[in-house]
């Protein structure tokens, strides 16, 4: 039985009457990186707030490593944060921010000089107590950011959307940073954010969070094979959305028909009852791209289009496909081959999927 | 580019004029009336014996000190009870009780200097409602003269500093991140050490800022010792307003503008030395 660092059972908070966090429970075993997956407004920041101490919940109760933290206040919890704007002290050299904590503690001078060292050493910044913060890049900030919070050993890290404010290219090197220190340290990272690709490219289990509840929780792998929610489904990855009703279902499969009058076929996920209203999900790389209908597999429904939209992204590209009899819009991935790289706009294409792998969702009544 | 300088002097010609005909000349003057005696009816020569005058005049030097010191008192006073109240028009009022409280500490400089120590001393004279009040409520037998004692004094400069300390106290509050301060207390910080570490070091420009113009303005006062301390209240500005107008003593007068002029100047450098503050930086707090 692995330990449980962070637990929160029935977790309450309500904004004047708006429920921000509704009876949530986590459960967050030791060493993990977990990530709470939300758009803005869903209440993530919330939890996080609680989880470190700044908020009392309404109800419910957080536990950091199996002891309640009622009335802990922030100081006292074996929790630290990392801030969205990581909050570091300008008045302060870098191995002034770094010691802080360590300094509040009580330590003795020498101890804190020479652990102060060691962390620097290990996020790779040695001998840069002298500096001052504003001397350092965005990606070294980061870094002593995290620095600042580790070197007090906490049970927990929580890190409030810290990659927010860089740049792209930055944020890519970040995330990989981020999830080698984490694996380097061992502690238990507890991550929210609203960028998908941070939640799935960081996280051992990722807890989608939308209107205060957790949606699904589960390994990035399930969120984006297996959502269980239309939500999940429309929120992590890219997805072709498709409202439409269940002409027919037959065991698994479901005949989704649109109102433009577009027949196609979905797995079904959870109960689907015959002519109820339902969402199909196709994701853009589960459809096949063709130049002829003839060249895609016959067992599978085939459709035709025309080429309305070209999304070149390097080996992110993709296509806006218009299926021809309904006029509805496909976003469907470009394969890395080259043999669509003479594509052109208004090109008559063919596209096909498994049904297998698309996912079809009644909608709640 | 000689275009731009040309405007550059034009746009600056009020300042620089005003600068040097109502500030540097007649400094000039004075320093020049300070430097001379008179020798006989209108004839005058160089002489340091002003400055002499004061060195050997015990009352005078023993009221430069205690101006001083009061006035540096005055301003720690000021600091002290302006920051709470700029803390909470920064940091925790909000909206329209921001406002309002602002306006609270605005509103007794509608009303001018004067009146407003006049109503003091209606207050606190002898006969005046304060003592009254305590004669009523059995804590004095009888009323008690308030008036011209030093503690008055330092209400009455404190008062009337407090509006120049609270707005660039609430200007540097206002810039502090309160996620800083939120930081420092998820490390580990609490309320003293958070005010030691991250407050105080970030509002240093404006506290140094605040601290200043009050200093300025408290040792240059004149009206407030005077109406509140009376006979008693041995301000300097009152010993230079003595030479010059009932003495009219103006070598003696000048001297006197002029050591109070190298006092201010040496404390403010001392207190800028001391906080290790750039003047620069402070004054574009204040």
């Amino acid at each position: 039985m692995p330990r449980i660092d962070l637990e929160t059972r029935g977790v309450v908070k309500r904004y004047a009457g708006l429920v921000a966090v509704d009876a949530l429970d986590i459960a967050v075993r030791r060493g993990s990186f977990f990530s709470i997956l939300g758009p803005s407004g869903c209440g993530k920041t919330t939890l996080l707030r609680m989880i470190a101490g700044f908020l009392e919940p309404d109800s419910g109760d957080v536990l950091i490593g199996g002891q309640s933290m009622a009335r802990v206040a922030p100081n006292r919890r074996p929790v630290n944060m990392v801030f969205q704007h990581l909050a570091l002290f300008p008045m302060m050299t870098v191995g002034q921010n770094v010691g802080y904590g360590l300094a509040r503690r009580g330590l003795a001078r020498k101890d804190i000089e020479q652990r102060v060292g060691a962390m620097l050493e290990r996020v790779n910044l040695p001998g840069s107590q002298g500096k001052r913060i504003d001397q350092l890049s965005g990606g070294q900030k980061q870094r002593i950011a995290i620095a600042r919070s580790l070197v007090l050993e906490p049970t927990l890290l929580l890190l409030d959307e810290p990659l927010g404010a860089l740049d792209l290219k930055l944020r890519e090197h970040m995330k990989i940073e981020l999830k080698a220190l984490q694996a380097d340290f061992g502690t238990t990272f507890v991550y929210i954010t609203h960028d998908q690709s941070e939640a799935l490219v960081l996280s051992d289990h990722v807890a989608v969070m939308h209107n205060g509840r957790f949606e699904q929780v589960g390994t990035p792998q399930s969120l984006y094979y297996e959502p269980q929610t239309p939500f999940v489904a429309g929120f992590v990855g890219a997805n072709n959305r498709i409202t439409g009703s269940a002409s027919q279902v037959s065991g698994d499969l479901v005949e989704v028909t649109t109102e433009a009058g577009l027949r196609l076929f979905a797995r079904r996920r959870g109960e689907v009852l015959p002519g109820a209203a339902v969402t199909a999900f196709v994701r853009p790389e589960v459809a096949t791209l063709a130049r002829s209908i003839s060249s895609l597999p016959a067992n599978q429904p085939r459709y035709q289009g025309t080429l309305a939209s070209l999304l070149f992204d390097g080996a992110n590209s993709a296509v806006l496909v218009r299926e021809q009899a309904s006029q509805t819009q496909f976003h469907i991935a470009l394969p890395q081959t080259g043999q669509f790289a003479d594509l052109a706009v208004g090109e008559a294409v063919a596209f096909g999927f498994d049904p297998e792998r698309a996912l079809c969702f009644a909608d709640a009544a | 580019m000689p275009h731009k300088r040309l405007l550059l002097g034009l746009l600056l010609a009020p300042a620089l004029l005003w600068l040097f005909g109502l500030i540097v000349l007649p400094h000039v003057d004075l320093a020049i009336l300070s430097l001379r005696a008179r020798v006989a009816p209108g004839e005058y020569a160089p002489s340091l014996r002003q400055y002499g005058t004061f060195i050997e005049e015990p009352l005078y030097w023993h009221t430069f000190v205690r101006t001083a010191v009061m006035s540096m008192l005055a301003t720690a006073f000021t600091l002290l009870l302006a920051f709470p109240i700029a803390w909470t028009i920064a940091k925790i009022a909000r909206g329209r009780a921001r406002s309002l409280m602002f306006v609270l500490c605005l509103i007794p400089f509608w009303v001018s200097e004067t009146v407003r120590t006049l109503g003091w001393m209606i207050l606190l004279r002898e006969s005046g409602v304060l003592p009254a009040l305590l004669v009523q409520l059995g804590l004095t037998d009888q009323p008690i003269e308030m008036l011209y004692r030093d503690a008055t004094i330092m209400v009455g400069l404190v008062y009337t500093s407090m509006l120049f300390m609270v707005v660039p106290l609430i200007g540097a509050l206002e810039s502090l991140d309160d996620t800083l301060i939120e930081a420092a207390y998820d490390l580990g910080g609490n309320g003293w050490s958070i005010l030691r570490q991250i407050i105080i070091p970030h509002a240093a420009p404006g506290i140094v800022a605040g601290c200043i113009v009050v200093f300025m303005l408290t040792l240059g006062n004149y009206l407030t010792p005077t109406l509140l301390g009376g006979k008693n209240s041995l301000w300097f500005t009152e010993q230079i307003y003595t030479q010059f107008i009932t003495r009219f003593n103006w070598e003696q007068g000048a001297a006197f503008g002029f050591l109070l002029l190298i006092l201010s100047t040496a404390i403010v450098w001392a207190g800028l030395k001391l906080s290790g503050q750039r003047f620069g930086d402070v004054m574009r707090r204040a």
